[in-house]
């Protein structure tokens, strides 16, 4: 039965979704109202296993005082700062002035950020070991990256602004790239993905794809 | 070792002193310039140019902190353009973090002398519905019922007590739509559902590495408007102050921060083409080697 009733789930929730796409009508918008309030339960709850699972595993590391243990500490201490300062302030919490306000302002958005920000520097440092021409669709692509770089930003208003103000050339060979070269990729992947989702889709509401419900 | 080699052998530090002088030295300068405004960020602007006062705009919220350089001056300059023309703004989030963006662009907006904060009332000319997890489920359910997704606001009011939101049944009821997407939930997902199934007018803006995705959107109109990275947040903020004139300052950080990627750019680019130069060089001297 491990098996047979999450086969039985996915099935009824993946027919009444295909259904109730063509027939938007009752009770099969009924049955669609019903199924996406409980994908919203169950999208919450995992919020919460994961936070938990973390919290779990943090701890088992601290007390085994596995490798690098004091950075799972700092995960505990954010956790639970976080989490008890938003819970004693009540509904409001996120409201500008409260203190998960000013914690999320000066500690999570900084701290966030500069994850963020350190990949312009590897980004970088990368670029300059990896990016060759060493081949026709290397050179292409760097080509390609070079025109695009250029073009988003000021190099136009910079380097090309003895030109008339409306001659942009960077940017209209940058434009021309996005909306058009890039955009005829794009679709070919979107049109690729699209008839993957809806074969592999079948395949689950079928049963005959099963992976996702593990080894056991 | 010759020259080349201990080229392409740098230390990676100092690529990052040259690429943090080209980052933080421009954030210090005050540099002036006009930008060309595009064709998508010229749709997004007319776009909300044709809304009435009082139109009922939805802005979706979705991404955090890592992503706000790009997409929180593009939200900060929309955010004062809506509520300098009273239209009347509902905020939700796909992102946890997206509903406190949105209250940071609010009260950057709210700072402009031209915008009285007192002239808005919670409730009744703005709301912030908060976040709510399910990702396009959400957006799906909003189709059929805007309340069953969000019983109450942030704060914790409830949802028939928001005088906004009580003529609010599904996206039938709302004008245009916004959403700043920094990746899943995101553009695409809001295209496909809202969009697609049941019609939802639809700009957005984007961080620039989500913005090729969302271009085909674009280009066959399901989404009106789009402005991509910090240029598209730059050429907002212009289109912006070039059109709607008065006393609001809309040229703000995403003008700002353009220099700084201006220079960014173009040191990545000379250490790409310095890397290949050597790689040239040493590749020929080494064939040169060989055919001796």
């Amino acid at each position: 039965m491990r098996r047979e009733i999450p086969l039985i789930i996915t099935a009824t929730v993946g027919i009444a979704y295909i259904i109730q796409y063509f027939i938007p009508h009752t009770p099969f918008d009924k049955v669609e109202a019903l199924f996406s309030d409980w994908l919203s339960i169950i999208a919450a709850c995992a919020i919460w296993l994961g936070a938990l699972n973390l919290l779990k595993l943090s701890f088992i590391n601290v007390s085994k005082r596995k490798k690098d243990w004091f950075f799972s500490l700092v995960i505990i201490m954010s956790w639970l700062t976080m989490a008890m300062v938003g819970i004693s302030e009540g509904p409001g919490f996120q409201e500008p002035g409260t203190k998960f306000d000013w914690l999320y302002n000066n500690v999570y958005t900084p701290l966030s950020a500069t994850m963020f920000a350190m990949l312009a520097f590897y980004v970088a440092s990368a670029s300059y070991r990896a990016f060759r021409a060493r081949n026709f669709q290397a050179t292409l692509l760097l080509v390609a990256a070079f025109l695009v770089l250029s073009g988003r930003v000021l190099f136009d208003e910079i380097v090309f602004g003895f030109l008339p103000a409306d001659w942009k050339i960077l940017s209209t060979i940058s434009d021309f790239i996005m909306q058009v070269l890039n955009t005829a990729g794009q679709r070919a992947i979107l049109i690729g993905i699209a008839l993957g989702t809806v074969s592999t889709s079948l395949r689950i509401i079928l049963g005959i794809e099963r992976s996702y419900l593990g080894s056991d | 070792m010759n020259f080349w080699k201990a080229l392409l052998a740098i230390d990676r530090r100092w690529i990052f002193l040259f690429v943090f002088l080209a980052l933080a030295v421009p954030m210090f300068l005050n540099v002036d310039f006009d930008l060309s405004i595009s064709r998508e960020v010229q749709g997004l602007y007319d776009a909300l140019d044709k809304l009435q006062p009082n139109s009922k705009i939805l802005m979706s919220f979705d991404y955090d902190p890592p992503s706000a350089p790009e997409l929180q001056p593009m939200a900060d300059a929309i955010m004062k353009y809506c509520l300098k023309k009273k239209l009347r703004i509902i905020i939700m989030g796909l992102w946890p973090q997206g509903p406190i963006q949105a209250n940071m662009a609010l009260n950057r907006a709210f700072l402009e002398e031209d915008i009285n904060r007192d002239d808005y009332v919670y409730g009744v000319h703005y709301v912030n519905l908060g976040y709510q997890a399910g990702n396009e489920f959400v957006i799906q359910r909003m189709g059929s019922a805007f309340y069953e997704m969000f019983k109450r606001d942030y704060t914790g009011n409830r949802y028939e007590e928001l005088p906004l939101m009580r003529g609010i049944k599904n996206f039938n009821d709302i004008d245009f739509s916004i959403n700043f997407s920094a990746g899943y939930p995101g553009t695409v997902e809001w295209v496909q559902i809202a969009v697609d199934r049941f019609h939802v007018r639809l700009g957005a803006g984007n961080t620039a590495v989500q913005a090729p995705q969302v271009y085909p959107y674009y280009n066959s109109g399901q989404v009106v408007g789009l402005a991509g990275g910090m240029r598209g947040a730059a050429e907002l903020e212009g289109v912006f102050a070039r059109f709607d004139g008065g006393t609001v300052d809309y040229k703000d950080k995403g003008t700002k921060y353009m220099l700084s990627q201006t220079i960014a750019h173009a040191v990545v680019m000379f250490f790409i083409v310095v890397g290949n130069i050597a790689y040239f060089v040493i590749g020929r001297k080494d064939k040169l080697k060989a055919s001796k």
